[in-house]
């Protein structure tokens, strides 16, 4: 049985469904990422875990336990706010201390415990000063401190490194991973930031308008999108129309004037298919020496990647080759363009054409 | 930005010295040694300080606007910050109107008030009362305490409330440890201002206070419509003193510009 | 539980609302009803029902002097508060601190002090032996007398209402944007017309709130005219304490004060309405 469940949960408010018909199974230990665009019910969901938010309808369950009605403060649980939320008229260590003092520990233990967390966030140096006097990414340390310290079954992370600045954002994250994996805490976190759920996360939760529409590990929701909205959502994608020629292991679709190779076709022949090949997949080479041929119309540069626009027969076709040190491409060049039969992809699931 | 120029800043400073001008000449008449209200420019005297010290019925109207200034200032913050907070926190039917309500003493001009307290005073039978002196002062000073406890409420971090909820605190702890610490510094501004407000009030008080609650605004202005000599001069003097003092505190507490201007500065 | 909520906040403003129930609303209902009642020489107030104190202030032409001299004076107050607060809430916005705070500082904190006592300053200032005379001699007009008219009135008065002139403009020019000035002076404006056009119509509604502000606390003073007016120089505060202290005349002093209430909130609801309306709809 999993750790920490929820059970067809939904949110209404008024007439707006916020949540609708949510069913997630965390295990213990894993750290899970609800990922989605603004509006899609993540954060509501996970203020309901919280108890923050009613839920409508639907069960809670930790560890065996219905917590859809408790109060917020049986829970338990351990929060990361998006604006950290320290208290400004206490210190570090005060902040700390406060859930302990909320769970009456003797002045011992608890400065024993704190010193350890503080140790755990290196943030020891610090636990004289007030909020005001930290940066941001001491005082987000602080926060997850402050949510540590309890021992809570779970963690909740609401978009925990936004107000950091990129670089910072970067070191956090894997900060952030370490400090789960060596605790061991159950962790639901809450992004927008595709890069950050992937980098960090056992499973990720795709939401869209109050609905679940993946779950996978990583890697596999990166490979093999189920709509078209996850496939440019999560990373990018060249989304190509086309109609089935032949299924199966050799399948073949018709795109445009070409004729494509796709492996293990999953489609009618006859039925349109919306498929989808990644930028990185796509190789170059010289002209008329791959499946097809593209002119470029555009290129950025990004340091350890460039980005190419390519027109081609089938249409617009981005293409992110590594810096490597083959001499960059110019505006109006023409090359060749490969991708094996794996790459191209077909969008399954209910929202395909969405 | 540009800067000011010449004439703007002779403006300026004429501008300045008017405003100061009355508070500096009392102070300076207070000490003449004479009789008349003169400027001193030989020598300087404080014995019209200690005129005004044996003056008995100056004194004990001092220690009546005192008392009446802590306890109007104070009853009203009991019962502006819950008032403030239900504003603030809660969206109701008859929000706006009870806004309206409590921040109305602030357009009812004070002579109106005065009157029409005297005649329910007498009408019930209470003229002569500390209470209901108090009570009228409350009145009065409430909306001050009032706007400033909706600012700090206004600017407060809600979710800084939910983290205590979610480490275990219950309702009554979190307004204690996190609410109240974080909007003590309104509460505080604003409890000053309540006071030196009180304290100065007359317009409304000649018309509630009796010969036993006579307030030192009050008796001073009687005192300055019948006689004219260097006493008065002399508990002006020691009221910009007193005024100056609570000002130090307002601003050791609060901020005196916050509290002025209202936020920016 | 959810009963229980829709009640709390009724709870909380509870005090304050039987505070204000008890001692605002009920006591000008009390004296409303009082400025109708007959007032008799011998017996006092008589339980017996007129509108006769309405009409002699509507009638008797003492009346119509007194408040048409209260009207003035407000309005005049509020015109030199404008002329002397606006310009110096701008040069002080274009001050630098420490210099800014302080000087704010001095042109406000004179609030904190009271009435009385700034009063009682002009009127020694003011006075046959004031510097004021003095400099005035000087000048070889040391005839005019300028305590106990209306000029004296007015100049503790605008000592008195300028900051609270300043304060809504100074939190108007607080919220203006530097970089709005400097797109219209980008755009070839003059200084002069980047204030006419630019500035001014932003700061309107905090010179408009103020002069509200001033003239009716004008309208209402007691102790400026009191202290400043002297004996015969009468204005609305004056009369309705005369009638009250000394003729006794209850309701007559209730109908007066009752007059002045009304007068006040009406010009301050139909300004509001005419005048910002305007400008809320550009501003917001």
């Amino acid at each position: 049985m999993s750790f920490l469940s929820l059970v067809n949960v939904s949110k209404q408010y008024g007439a707006t469904t916020a949540v609708a018909d949510v069913s997630l199974y965390i295990e213990k230990g894993e750290f899970v990422t609800l990922l989605g665009p603004s509006g899609c019910g993540k954060t509501t969901t996970l203020q309901m875990i919280a108890g923050f938010a009613e839920v409508s309808s639907g069960r809670i369950l930790l560890d065996g336990h219905d917590i859809t009605h408790s109060k917020p403060n049986t829970r338990g649980l351990g929060i990361v706010f998006q604006s950290y939320a320290l208290f400004p008229h206490m210190t570090v260590r005060d902040n700390v201390s406060f859930g302990l003092e909320m769970r009456r520990m003797p002045r011992a233990e608890r400065l024993e415990r704190i010193h350890a967390t503080l140790d755990l966030v290196h943030l020891t140096a610090l636990a004289d000063r007030y909020p005001r006097e930290l940066s941001g990414g001491q005082r987000q340390r602080v926060a997850l401190a402050r949510a540590l310290v309890i021992e809570p079954p779970v963690l909740l992370l609401d978009e925990p490194l936004s107000n950091l600045d990129a670089k910072l954002r970067e070191e956090m994250q894997f900060e952030l991973r370490n400090i789960q994996r060596k605790v061991g805490t159950t962790t639901v976190m809450v992004t927008h930031d595709q890069a950050e759920a992937l980098s960090i996360s056992d499973r990720v939760v795709v939401m869209q308008a109050g609905r679940v529409t993946q779950v996978d590990a990583p890697y596999t929701l990166y490979d093999q999108p189920q709509t078209r909205f996850i496939s440019t959502f999560v990373g990018k994608a060249n989304l190509l129309t086309g109609q089935t020629i032949t299924s199966g292991v050799n399948g073949r679709v018709q795109i445009g004037s070409m004729q494509l190779a796709v492996h293990d076709l999953r489609s009618d022949p006859g039925s349109e298919v919306l498929l989808s090949v990644r930028p990185e997949k796509i190789t170059l080479l010289a002209p008329d020496q791959g499946l097809l041929n593209g002119v470029v119309t555009a290129r950025f540069f990004l340091g350890a990647q460039w980005i190419y626009y390519f027109r081609t027969a089938i249409g617009e076709l981005i293409v992110v080759s590594q810096n490597s040190d083959l001499q960059p491409l110019q505006e109006q060049d023409e090359l060749g363009l490969s991708w094996s039969s794996n790459s191209l992809r077909l969008l399954t699931g209910a929202a395909t054409l969405a | 930005m540009k800067k000011n120029g010449f004439l703007a800043l002779s403006f300026h400073t004429a501008v300045m010295v008017f405003m100061l001008a009355p508070l500096v000449i009392v102070c300076l008449v207070a000490f003449t040694p004479g009789t008349t209200l003169s400027v001193p420019t030989t020598s300087f005297s404080v014995r019209w300080f200690k005129a005004v010290f044996a003056h008995s019925d100056l004194v004990q109207s001092f220690w009546n606007s005192l008392w009446l200034a802590l306890g109007s200032a104070s009853l009203s913050t009991l019962i502006a910050v819950p008032g403030g907070l239900a504003m603030t926190r809660f969206h109701f039917v008859g929000r706006n109107w009870l806004n309206g309500l409590f921040l109305s003493p602030l357009m009812i001009p004070h002579l109106v008030l005065g009157v029409a307290l005297l005649r329910m005073f007498s009408l019930i039978g209470v003229t002569g009362s500390f209470l209901w002196l108090t009570l009228a002062h409350v009145l009065v000073i409430t909306p001050y305490v009032l706007r400033l406890v909706i600012a700090a409420s206004i600017g407060f971090d809600r979710t800084c409330e939910q983290a205590a909820q979610s480490l275990g605190a219950g309702r009554l702890t979190v307004f204690r440890r996190i609410t109240l610490p974080m909007i003590l510094p309104g509460i505080t501004g604003g409890w000053l201002l309540a006071f030196i407000n009180s304290f100065d009030e007359v317009t409304m008080s000649i018309f509630v206070t009796a010969p036993a609650t006579v307030t030192l605004p009050v008796r001073m202005y009687m005192y300055a419509t019948e006689s004219i000599d260097p006493l008065m001069a002399a508990a002006s003097a020691l009221v910009v003193c007193f005024t100056l003092l609570v000002m130090i505190l307002i601003d050791r507490l609060y901020g005196l510009d916050k509290i002025l201007v209202g936020g920016k500065s | 539980m959810t009963n229980t909520r829709f009640l709390r906040p009724w709870f909380l403003s509870g005090p304050a609302l039987l505070l204000f129930t008890a001692l605002l609303v009920a006591p000008l209902i009390l004296t409303g009803l009082l400025s109708f009642h007959v007032f008799d020489q011998v017996k006092g107030i008589t339980q017996s029902w007129t509108v006769d104190h309405y009409l002699a202030v509507m009638v008797d032409p003492y009346y119509h002097v007194i408040f048409w001299r209260t009207f003035w004076i407000s309005a005049l107050t509020a015109l030199i508060c404008i002329v002397i607060g606006v310009p110096e809430a701008y040069i002080l916005s274009r001050m630098s601190n420490p210099w800014r705070s302080l000087f704010l500082l001095v042109l406000l904190a004179p609030l904190l002090v009271s009435v009385v006592v700034r009063s009682f300053g002009w009127s020694m200032l003011l006075g046959p032996q004031g510097i004021v005379h003095a400099v005035l001699q000087i000048f070889g007009a040391g005839s005019i007398r300028i305590l106990y008219t209306e000029s004296a009135i007015m100049i503790a008065m605008v000592h008195v209402m300028l900051p609270f002139m300043v304060i809504p403009v100074w939190t108007s020019l607080q919220k203006l944007d530097p970089q709005v000035q400097d797109a219209a002076l980008s755009l070839n404006a003059t200084p002069f017309t980047t204030m006419r056009r630019i500035i001014f119509p932003q700061i309107m509604p905090g010179i408009l709130s103020g002069s509200l502000i001033v003239f009716g606390l004008s309208a209402s003073s007691f102790v400026i005219p009191g202290l400043l007016g002297g004996r015969r120089l009468k204005m609305v505060a004056t009369i309705v304490y005369d009638e009250y202290m000394h003729e006794l005349n209850w309701p007559l002093g209730a109908a007066i004060a009752l007059i002045l209430l009304i007068a006040n909130l009406l010009i301050m609801v139909t300004y509001n309405r005419v005048v910002e309306g305007r400008y809320k709809k550009a501003l917001g």
